[in-house]
């Protein structure tokens, strides 16, 4: 029952279920400590119920005494050597995998990704290769005949936040004023799905992350593609009216569109907003009505958020959602 | 060898005051065992304030995407529930226990200050009233939360005026800082009592357990809760002055918040749990009727968890990007404490085996509590194996393995300890039938609530997220956990009942209900205010042992 339970799906994020070099030897580690584990387990429990049920009193024995025992060298210090010889088992792999984790080199021709920590979304940074985006973490698949591992840098720009793909790679915390490193390496294509682990305030919650593992080709169109600036003024009328309302509202303070006047960084970059599959951090999916409701009041989707409600009327809300949905 | 004597103090004389003046002597009073049943009965009403935020956030988490309570609310909720059972419940509960008990079983009249315990328990009381005062009058200020949302471990930079607007923290802050105080001036008087106040005979080595385990709990809170109380006392130089030590954006160091927490927050962690271990101590022989197994390795053990629990405090920050040296050295720390831990656990069963084991209402608890402890402690191990921990930490796999602690070891040995001394406190025996309803629904209900939060933590939740999103595969543990609150509280509400009831209506229990063995049952129960008539002379671990064997007495195998 216990697999079953433990197996993954494509949205079940199962620690058991590792896709990715750090989070397969966390994970083989896991099960050995989890066999040894059984086996204390069965061992002490046993003898509690063993003594239980042996040693209870007998309706006879009431009011007289057993032996007084007070004590015994041997089986004393066997109780003690026996648990010191499992930590040091214990240690011994721990230390292992902490260096293999923690010290791994970075080969050349890994992928160098930032990641930002932000209340309450993700702002990723590719900086060799220009691109930024948010929320979902594009990286290779790498095989074992031509190994390519993304290298996180991770970064707070508010509070802590803590970076967690189970079936990916175990957490580390974004911090303000720490750079923090790790690394993923994920061996078939796929979308695993995360979140923040460090509490951060109101939204805590809804801090959604997934990584999205492509294999290399793809991966490189992908590239290509977040690194072009959005066309220029849309044909579609709406969606030109739409662009005037962008530019002409507050929405550029926080938000950058490639290619036009926006350059806010305070919120996620919108240049290829459509490219992605959700909005608000995972909160929901990033459709037209959703998206036109989050424009509307991003309060009414994910409370407590630190978008303002921009007071748009209809026609403008339409014309603006005609807009962000060309910038794919 | 020395004799063993025991006068039989005669019970107070009884007149009936009025109820004013009833109250007026429970307000000055500096008797250490009224103080402790204050201490206690202030524990137990935040033991229900605080089960009462469990059971909200429960029924907010008991299906996805609910919306029982607002995000803000809960937030509040998980802060308050984890602020109050560790510093509103446990700490003064267990401070109760140690006030009431130390001074009977070592034989003397009351502890070495008794003002500054009486001035320790008001501090204690208006810390906690001031810390829920927020409730009723933050909200009006500058729109911030209601009450404190930074979590029991107010990581910074959350704390900072930035990103906690308004004066809940504060109000977090302060409170901790006064409830630090009150347990420090416990801390200061319980430890001097044993020092120095043991009746003749009383050595050191023929302490009863349970006073051994409270003088290293001792002098754990000095270690422990000051560099909290200093920590906190640099936020407020943060909030209130602007000063810069936590504060991210003018340099200020996160990380430095998190180690000043730790070096508490570990410590605090074996100062809750050893009285725990001390009651077991107790318990387990008397109903297993048989002396402790080893009791010089259980003092040797305990002084070693306090020891090493001074050193495994970054335990808790395995993903805060420690080098490997550092992580490799706290997973060696946080490995070693387990080896103490479990020669204690060997040594109750080492008691149990060969003897004749009553299942009264304390044993029930003592014996749920070893294996439930076993738990605790093997996935306790699971988190020292730091790569494991990158996967757990910040998940339902650590509030289960805490909760396994806290309610599955600590929890469980209170309930075992109140069903042994309530007797001695009151005169009244607690009903048995309601003990066994009160210890079957909890046990049932802490497991439902527990075990499935491991799986739930393994599939990917983290803690303190105010709802999940569907179709993770998470349903399943989420409402089972919810379900098993009910139960729990159905159990709580048979001890209330229990305990209210028996304290008319319980059979009359006598000086030593138990037939046991340590000094607090020579006295009367209720024993009066000066404790012992005379003053008795002990020639071993168990003086009523001597007494009731001449035969075959202790100090003959010591």
């Amino acid at each position: 029952m216990l697999s079953i339970a433990l197996q993954a799906t494509d949205t079940v994020s199962s620690i058991f279920a590792p896709v990715s070099t750090p989070a397969v030897k966390e994970a083989d580690l896991a099960k050995m400590v989890l066999v040894l584990s059984a086996v204390v387990f069965v061992v002490v429990a046993g003898l509690v119920a063993y003594s239980v049920v042996r040693f209870r009193a007998g309706r006879g024995e009431q009011g007289t005494e057993p032996p007084q025992v007070y004590g015994s060298a041997q089986v004393e210090a066997a109780w003690t050597v026996i648990p010191i010889i499992i930590v040091i088992v214990l240690v011994l792999a721990t230390g292992r995998v902490i260096h293999e984790v923690q010290a791994a080199p970075e080969p050349p021709n890994a992928v160098r990704v930032t990641v930002v920590g932000r209340q309450w979304w993700w702002e990723i940074r590719y900086p060799e290769l220009g691109v930024v985006t948010a929320n979902e973490l594009h990286v290779p698949v790498s095989d074992s005949a031509h190994r390519q591992p993304t290298f996180l840098t991770l970064e707070s720009a508010d509070v802590a936040h803590s970076f967690w793909v189970p079936r990916v790679a175990g957490k580390t915390d974004l911090i303000p004023n720490k750079t923090n490193r790790m690394w993923v390496e994920p061996h078939q294509p796929g979308t695993y799905l995360g979140q923040c682990a460090e509490y951060c305030g109101t939204q805590h919650a809804h801090m959604l992350l997934r990584v999205v593992a492509e294999p290399p080709e793809q991966f490189a169109r992908w590239v290509e593609q977040q690194r072009q600036n959005a066309a220029a003024v849309p044909a579609d009328s709406a969606a030109a009216a739409g662009r005037r309302v962008f530019l002409g509202t507050a929405c550029i303070s926080c938000h950058t569109v490639g290619g036009t006047v926006a350059t806010g960084r305070y919120g996620p970059d919108l240049t290829h907003l459509m490219s992605r599959e959700t909005i608000g951090a995972g909160v929901a999916p990033n459709t037209r009505d959703r998206l036109r409701a989050w424009v509307r009041n991003p309060d009414d989707l994910k409370h407590g958020v630190l978008m303002p409600a921009m007071q748009l009327d209809d026609e403008q809300l339409d014309q603006l959602v005609e807009y962000l949905l060309t910038l794919r | 060898m020395t004799t063993t004597r025991f006068p039989i103090a005669a019970p107070a004389e009884e007149s009936t005051p009025s109820v004013f003046d009833r109250l007026h002597e429970w307000v000055i009073t500096v008797d250490h065992k009224r103080l402790g049943i204050m201490y206690i009965v202030f524990a137990l009403g935040f033991l229900v304030i605080g089960g009462l935020e469990a059971t909200l956030i429960r029924l907010q988490l008991a299906v996805p995407d609910n919306h029982v309570v607002s995000a803000q609310t809960f937030n509040t909720l998980f802060t308050m529930h984890g602020t109050t059972m560790v510093f509103l419940v446990g700490m003064p509960i267990l401070a109760g226990f140690a006030n009431y008990l130390v001074p009977l079983q070592i034989g003397t009249r009351d502890l070495a200050f008794p003002r500054l315990n009486s001035f320790a328990f008001w501090v204690t009381c208006f810390g906690g009233l001031l810390l829920y005062s927020s409730f009723l009058t933050a909200p009006a200020l500058f729109g911030g939360a209601a009450a404190p949302d930074v979590g029991w471990f107010g990581y910074a930079p959350l704390t900072e005026p930035t990103y906690s607007r308004g004066n809940a923290t504060d109000y977090w802050v302060i409170g901790l800082i006064i409830v630090g105080f009150g347990s420090i001036a416990g801390a200061v008087n319980i430890a001097t009592t044993i020092l120095t106040m043991r009746t003749k005979g009383m050595t050191l080595g023929r302490m009863p357990l349970f006073t051994w385990i409270t003088l290293v709990v001792q002098c754990m809170i000095l270690v422990a809760v000051s560099p909290l109380t200093a920590a906190l006392i640099l936020l407020l130089l943060d909030r209130g002055l602007g000063a810069h030590f936590f504060d991210t954006q003018a340099g200020g160091s996160a990380v430095l918040w998190q180690h000043f927490f730790w070096i508490f927050g570990h410590p605090e962690v074996y100062v809750l749990m050893l009285p725990g271990f001390g009651f077991l101590s107790e318990i387990i022989p008397v109903f297993s009727r048989k002396v402790i197994f080893g009791y010089p390795v259980m003092v040797a053990a305990t002084v070693a968890i306090g020891f090493i629990s001074l050193g495994v405090w970054a335990h808790h920050m395995f993903s805060v990007g420690m080098s490997p040296a550092a992580n490799t050295y706290f997973a060696i720390a946080t490995g070693l404490v387990g080896v103490p831990t479990g020669i204690k656990l060997f040594n109750w069963i080492g008691t149990m085996w060969g003897g004749r084991i009553q299942l009264r209402t304390p044993m029930l608890f003592a014996i749920a509590v070893l294996v439930q402890f076993l738990i605790a402690g093997i996935t306790g191990v699971m988190l020292s194996v730091v790569p494991f921990d990158w996967q757990l930490t910040d998940t339902y796999f650590v509030v289960a393995h805490f909760h396994f602690v806290l309610v599955g070891s600590l929890l469980f040995a209170i309930f075992a300890a109140v069903y042994y001394w309530y007797p001695k406190a009151t005169g009244r025996m607690l009903s048995e039938r309601l003990g066994k309803w009160h210890f079957w629904l909890f046990l049932v209900g802490f497991n439902l609530t527990f075990i499935p939060q491991h799986f739930a933590g393994m599939l990917g939740m983290p803690r303190r997220v105010y709802t999940f999103l569907p179709e993770r595969g998470l349903e399943i543990w989420n409402l089972a956990s919810s379900i098993g609150v009910a139960f729990q509280l159905a159990g709580v509400a048979c001890f209330v009942w229990n305990l209210i009831r028996s304290y008319r209506r319980g059979a009359v229990a006598g000086n030593d209900p138990w037939d046991a063995w340590t000094l607090e049952w020579a006295t009367s129960s209720p024993p009066p205010a000066y404790n012992f008539a005379e003053l008795p002379v002990v020639g071993s671990r168990r003086p009523l042992w001597d007494l009731k064997h001449p035969e075959d007495p202790d100090w003959q195998y010591e």
